[in-house]
């Protein structure tokens, strides 16, 4: 599912890379049909495309839910299929309500960010239900430093999102591209900082070195593809009469490649939340401290 | 919570889906009734009179200064039934005479009220390119839009100050007959379909208006004598406005000169 899914966001950077998002005028029909491949050429391409991988996708977490709810003995993660669930299909709305409103740039930016928290909910239960998870004996190590690793990975998950939605704003023409380009500055302080972090001082612990280490890598690889579609789609497309190969390329794998910084960063706070918990100090009332002085 | 609160949440998710999913389907219903509410509008006063006798013409030529920049080819191969060449339409310049620029009388009728033409202006899709580039309506006079290509395509009007709307049409199908209802000048329509295919219509209120042709020339008949503020309008270089008097019957010559952008 958590695959799928990715395909999906991919399928739907290319629509909006290539200005695709109203080739198909209704909704939740596409031309009058629901699953009636139309003449496939132009925008439909991508548009009809991605309606039926979203389709698909629906279809898998219906029956993901119904087996967690039939099979599953963790009552915590029956209600995560379920909300998994709920989320797919308020993202449906979504694709639906961006087409016949004309792409408002909030709702199309609240599409964009439910896709890819969607995909952070299929990665985190792909996370629960694998065997590592379920047989594995959590090597436990306190985290006495402030702030704590847990702290750092979800303000890493917060700027991530702050990011997210900056993103979405400029590419549906809801706002100017210098918020977004400033808040890389914040996101790559942040994320450095936690991933060398979980790195030095966790090495140890495999389960959280390693989704550091894919954090890191793909931030880098993120800042150059982000630094590609600025070139290409803001300092060098501006009055281009229609998409280009390398604008839609970078733009379309900055897209995807988000997506995986932002799932493997869940990984990393749970898999924190899971084997460095916090050290809770013992507070001791002052006058027992003195007795035992004493 | 056990099993079967669980699948009755679900199933209840699932019900509110389809809920939801049943209103989108009978939005479209809506809308169609909405435009037909809009064709019943209550109609327009009678038109200021003009007295034939006195009627002055304004025309000239609109130029572009400096180096225009050369059209880009357009790759229409994502639709083979895209056929011939294209190319860019941003700044069509011909010997330094610019095409495509709006014309019209933008301040100095007072409360003159005018008749809305009962021709219709056309519109039309060859070659996967718009027929004109720019058009120029007056406010509740009909638009028809032509598809002349063995494809769909989607017209899909991006206005300010209108009702936004997105229909596609197929090759060999009647034509789409609309207008719009207030005054804006510059108004893109495109075709998502065919992401080059961009088009500008200008909606006004009076019918003092015309667009550059190839050469640059523009004429606009009929006007009443009077102090008038005219408009040249482009898509890329902007607005420039001049004051112009025309006394009964004169035919007064009015040039306009455009830079390129950054001279």
């Amino acid at each position: 599912m958590a695959c799928a899914t990715l395909v999906v966001i991919t399928a739907g950077a290319l629509v909006t890379s290539n200005d695709a998002g109203l080739s198909v005028p209704d909704w939740p029909t596409s031309f009058g049909y629901l699953v009636k491949v139309p003449h496939f050429v132009g925008g439909v391409r991508y548009e009809w495309s991605h309606r039926m991988l979203a389709g698909t996708v629906v279809s898998l977490t219906l029956a993901i839910a119904i087996w967690t709810l039939l099979v599953e003995k963790r009552r915590w993660l029956r209600w995560l299929a379920i909300g998994a669930f709920c989320t797919v299909i308020a993202q449906a709305i979504l694709g639906g309500l961006t087409v016949l409103l004309f792409q408002p740039p909030a709702i199309s930016t609240a599409h964009a960010t439910v896709a890819q928290t969607f995909f952070c909910i299929a990665v985190a239960i792909a996370l629960f239900t694998g065997r590592k998870w379920v047989e594995e004996q959590p090597q436990v190590e306190f985290d006495r430093r402030r702030p704590t690793l847990s702290t750092l990975t979800w303000l890493s998950i917060f700027v991530l999102y702050v990011q997210l939605v900056l993103g979405g704003m400029f590419r549906h023409h809801g706002m100017s591209w210098w918020p977004h380009v400033l808040n890389a500055g914040i996101v790559t302080f942040v994320l450095s900082w936690t991933a060398v972090r979980a790195m030095s001082v966790y090495s140890k612990i495999d389960a959280v070195r390693r989704p550091a280490i894919i954090m890191l890598s793909l931030l880098i690889t993120q800042l150059c593809l982000g630094f590609t579609a600025f070139l290409t789609r803001v300092a060098w497309g501006r009055s281009s009469v229609q998409p280009e190969l390398p604008m839609v390329a970078a733009t379309v794998a900055h897209v995807a490649i988000g997506a995986l910084l932002l799932a493997t960063t869940v990984v990393l706070a749970i898999q924190v939340w899971r084997h460095v918990p916090v050290a809770v100090e013992e507070r001791v009332p002052q006058a027992q401290q003195d007795v035992s002085a004493a | 919570m056990n099993k079967k609160n669980s699948l009755k949440i679900l199933v209840g998710t699932i019900a509110l889906s389809g809920l939801l999913l049943t209103a989108a389907c009978n939005k479209n219903t809506e809308q169609s009734s909405n435009s037909m509410a809009e064709k019943q509008a209550a109609p327009a006063p009678a038109a200021t009179p003009i007295d034939p006798s006195t009627v002055a013409t304004v025309k000239g030529s609109v130029k572009f200064d400096g180096t225009a920049p050369k059209p880009s080819k357009i790759d229409m191969s994502q639709d083979p039934a895209c056929k011939g060449s294209n190319e860019s339409e941003n700044v069509v310049v011909s010997s330094g005479d610019l095409a495509n620029v709006f014309v019209y009388v933008k301040d100095g009728l007072g409360n003159r009220t005018f008749d809305v033409p009962k021709d219709a202006v056309v519109l039309d899709q060859s070659g996967c390119k718009y027929h004109p580039h720019v058009l120029g309506v007056m406010t509740g006079q009909t638009v028809q839009i032509k598809n002349d290509d063995q494809t769909t395509h989607n017209i899909h009007p991006t206005p300010k100050d209108n009702r936004e709307w997105n229909e596609s049409q197929p090759p060999s199908s009647p034509a789409i007959e609309k207008n719009f209802a207030r005054e804006e000048i510059m108004l893109p329509v495109k075709c998502n379909q065919h992401p080059w295919m961009k088009m500008y219509v200008s909606v006004v209120k009076n019918p003092f208006y015309a667009v550059t042709d190839k050469s640059g020339k523009y004429e606009i008949k009929g006007l009443p004598p009077g102090d008038y503020t005219i408009a040249f309008v482009h898509e890329k270089l902007g607005e420039q406005d001049q004051k112009v008097t025309v006394a009964a019957k004169e035919t007064k010559n009015v040039d306009q000169n455009f830079k390129a952008a950054g001279e």
